[in-house]
């Protein structure tokens, strides 16, 4: 069996159609050069009726939504998760990293919760500020324009604060708070916290012709038929293609390596179909990586040649380190005053209305943790689906009532605590390590024959730490709110409560930028130091990854290195 | 006869030989998610493949099922303006669920063996026939968590499980979520808390915060900004 070579030559190839290789395919398209985009999931459109979750009912659905096959359950659009059939991943010494992946266009902007927050000034240069980690190459204001670009082409709503770190945007209006958000504003402002409209990537208003504007329905997880939320497919590449945008989209095409020539210069990339199984390569004079951090540091590690014995770009032997996941935790508690609610349509949009962003100074404030979190929280009247009446009258206990029983009560508190419960989460900034990385396991492969990746990643007392004010914050608030906190609260021996990192699905910092070549993998527009005509446009060349949502800034940098490569392109430097 | 035939015969059956099934509303309904072709509801075709595969299964027998019947209708009994377990198809939600979540079938199968040694002991027959009264009797000592009797834990555990599942098999079908009086899940319009709930809960919409929030008069119209980045409206 022979690799297929496809005979044509396109300008560049793009792997990856989620944010960052959405956002070069939409740019690069409209400067007229001929792109192949790489997707190793199927071809997606919530639009698609034979595709569609949204607006589904729970008995439409066997398992009730269930998630025994889909992470998020089943009317979560992601193909894939944290485990995917076939495409497994190794831990090393113990350490444990889930990696979730989502194999369909558009990748992981299908689902994602559309919080769309800038990176502050602060957030660039943290290690001025706490001698940790690395400073980034560039600063706030050599992105800001672009993020100005980002909000009016996909629009995002929010609101002018002014706060120094949380740069404003171009906002569409917000969407008013529901119930149980006026709740959290009245106790958060109690203990001392800021609370904000959230910034989120949804519709509340038209921005053109060709999207619909939110109708409310809380689903944007789903993915949203009317194209009023963000997604990398919905938003970047079908308004390319219908533009006239000289793109070939090769689905369900997993590639393994990027291929050079004697010179050192990439000559394109090889790829399985993984519809028949065969190897096909493709030629282009360019190639973006935009499969993630992770895969794209697979990518470049397995793409090793005589030229380059450790993989690709790899001179300093950073690839794959300084992996960073946000840090993460939650609670829940039990609101008396949301018993026995009103019930009407408090769906809203998809995740929260309102949240807190990062209030203290952890120097002025004498925190024993650096860099900060912000706090996201949810509550209210869902739609029921799996897990739905599962301790149904366990709150009986703070009512003075007995748990458990069984006949026509039952009903009674099922409604009596509808809508009472509210959770809230922290999403922290975790100091980039080298000592945190993926590296290729030399022992096992996927089923397309590519050998996978091994995961090394610990958490360090800075997270543990952070995660510990997370959880007193957490209680300060629910005191004022008079709530009944749920559970126990994590102790050291739990990390304080901190997730798996990789469960919070921001990690990034596997290729990052830097001005040094022997410090860094790629040059501040994401370019390879040691092959130029290679550019990553993920996740990979963050330097951190602040208390943000990292999908905005992944765009961002996106949209600044299109612009560098049509500007290379033209002065004919790659 | 299949095993659908067997449940209904054995329920009927039990009917027939005078142990009389309070409600039997189980038996109502034709129309079983088992039974009738699984609709599309956005599913890739390994997805499609696998749901068919579990329905094509079996793991839990007709006794085992006649006896969960007879739980659910326990755990919910029909009651005036509420939908029957049996509308709601509350068995074969379990059914089904057993399959696909696999770590139920142990605490599922172990307990209804459980709940019947109790009943073979105390009544000398298995739980689904002994009469009401009876099984009432052998519900009461399991029903509640804070019982600390060490004998009864696995039973206690099991009837938490299966009110578990009868609840979201129940409030998660088209029958019972119309009482909940659920009304989300379609195209509206938020335009903030009803006026009448704010002022129950003492809470109020503070203007300052009002004017970040869209009016919903404005949301078609197409999006523009000034040089502050400011949206502006033509009117």
């Amino acid at each position: 069996m022979q690799i297929k070579e496809n005979p044509k030559e396109y300008d560049v190839i793009i792997v990856g159609s989620g944010a960052g290789g959405g956002m070069a395919t939409n740019r690069l398209a409209s400067a007229g050069l001929k792109i192949a985009l790489v997707e190793a999931g199927p071809y997606f459109d919530p639009a698609n009726p034979e595709q569609r979750t949204q607006l589904r009912w729970p008995w439409e659905s066997p398992r009730r939504g269930a998630s025994s096959v889909r992470p998020f359950g089943d009317f979560d659009s992601a193909y894939g998760g944290w485990e995917i059939e076939g495409e497994p991943y190794t831990q090393k010494n113990g350490t444990k990293f889930d990696w979730f992946r989502s194999r369909m266009l558009g990748g992981r902007t299908n689902h994602w919760g559309r919080i769309s927050l800038r990176f502050g000034p602060l957030d660039f240069k943290r290690k001025d500020i706490d001698g940790l980690g690395e400073n980034w190459p560039i600063g706030y204001e050599d992105v800001k324009p672009y993020y100005d670009k980002l909000d009016k082409l996909l629009g995002v709503f929010g609101s002018k604060e002014k706060i120094y770190n949380e740069p404003d945007g171009i906002f569409l209006p917000a969407p008013k708070p529901r119930l149980h958000e006026l709740y959290y504003i009245k106790a958060a402002r109690k203990a001392g916290l800021p609370v904000i409209p959230s910034r989120l990537s949804i519709l509340t208003q038209r921005i053109n012709t060709d999207r619909g504007v939110c109708f409310y329905c809380q689903q944007c997880a789903r993915g949203c038929s009317v194209h009023a939320d963000f997604s990398s497919g919905t938003c970047l590449i079908f308004p390319a293609q219908k533009s006239g945008g000289k793109i070939d989209l090769y689905t369900d095409a997993m590639v393994r390596e990027v291929v050079v020539n004697k010179h050192g210069k990439a000559t394109g990339i090889s790829y399985v179909d993984k519809k028949d199984r065969k190897e096909y390569s493709l030629k282009g004079k360019l190639v973006i990586l935009a499969a993630s951090a992770c895969g794209s540091a697979r990518i470049l590690l397995n793409s090793k040649s005589t030229k380059y014995e450790n993989g690709l770009g790899n001179s300093s032997g950073l690839v794959g380190k300084y992996l960073h996941d946000s840090t993460g935790t939650s609670r829940m508690a039990f609101v008396p005053h949301l018993m026995n609610r009103k019930i009407y349509n408090e769906d809203g949009v998809g995740g929260l209305h309102v949240y807190t962003p990062w209030w203290k100074n952890n120097v002025k404030d004498k925190l024993d943790f650096p860099r900060g979190y912000h706090i996201e929280l949810w509550g209210g009247m869902s739609m029921p689906s799996y897990g739905f009446g599962f301790g149904v009258n366990e709150m009986n206990k703070y009512v003075g009532q007995r748990v458990g029983g069984y006949g026509e009560q039952l009903h009674k508190d099922v409604k009596r605590y509808y809508g009472s419960m509210i959770g809230l989460a922290g999403r922290g900034e975790c100091i980039s390590r080298i000592d945190n990385y993926c590296e290729i396991d030399d022992e096992v492969v996927d089923e397309w024959g590519i050998p996978v990746l091994k995961f090394h990643y610990s958490w360090s007392d800075h997270e543990r730490l952070q995660s510990k004010h997370m959880h007193d914050t957490f209680e300060e608030v629910y005191d004022a709110m008079g709530a009944q906190v749920i559970g126990e609260k994590p102790g050291i021996e739990k990390d304080y409560g901190l997730l798996n990192p990789g469960r919070i699905i921001h990690e990034v910092g596997t290729t990052r930028m830097g001005v040094n070549a022997k410090t860094s993998v790629t040059n501040s527009f994401g370019q390879l130091h040691d092959v130029p005509n290679v550019f990553v446009l993920d996740g990979g060349p963050f330097v951190s990854q602040a208390d943000k949502n990292p999908t905005w800034t992944i765009m961002a940098l996106a949209w600044r290195a299109s612009d560098y490569i049509i500007d290379e392109l033209k002065k004919q430097n790659i | 006869m299949d095993r659908r035939e067997t449940l209904k015969s054995l329920l009927v059956g039990s009917l027939a030989t005078g142990l009389a099934l309070n409600s039997c509303s189980t038996l109502d309904n034709k129309k079983r998610v088992t039974d009738t072709e699984i609709k599309g509801y956005g599913r890739t075709k390994e997805e499609e493949k696998r749901d068919k595969r579990i329905l094509s299964e079996e793991f839990l027998n007709a006794h085992e099922l006649a006896t969960l019947a007879v739980l659910i209708d326990i755990i919910l009994p029909p009651i005036a303006h509420h939908p029957s377990t049996g509308e709601a198809a509350v068995v074969d939600f379990v059914d089904f669920i057993v399959k696909d979540i696999p770590k139920h079938q142990l605490p599922i199968r172990g307990g209804i063996m459980w709940l019947d040694n109790r009943s073979n002991k105390r009544f000398n027959i298995a739980f689904k026939s002994i009469e009401e009264k009876q099984r009432k009797e052998l519900c009461d000592e399991i029903a509640f968590p804070d019982v600390k009797t060490p004998e009864l834990q696995i039973g206690i555990k099991f009837f938490n499980l299966m009110r578990n599942l009868t609840l979201t098999g129940y409030y998660t079908s088209e029958a019972g979520m119309k009482t909940l009086g659920y009304l989300g899940n379609q195209p509206n319009i938020w335009d903030g808390v009803p006026e009448d709930v704010l002022k129950s809960h003492g809470l109020s919409y503070e203007p300052e915060w009002l004017v970040k929030c869209i009016d919903q008069s404005k949301r078609n119209d197409i999006a523009k900004w000034d040089e502050n980045g400011d949206i502006v409206y033509s009117t």
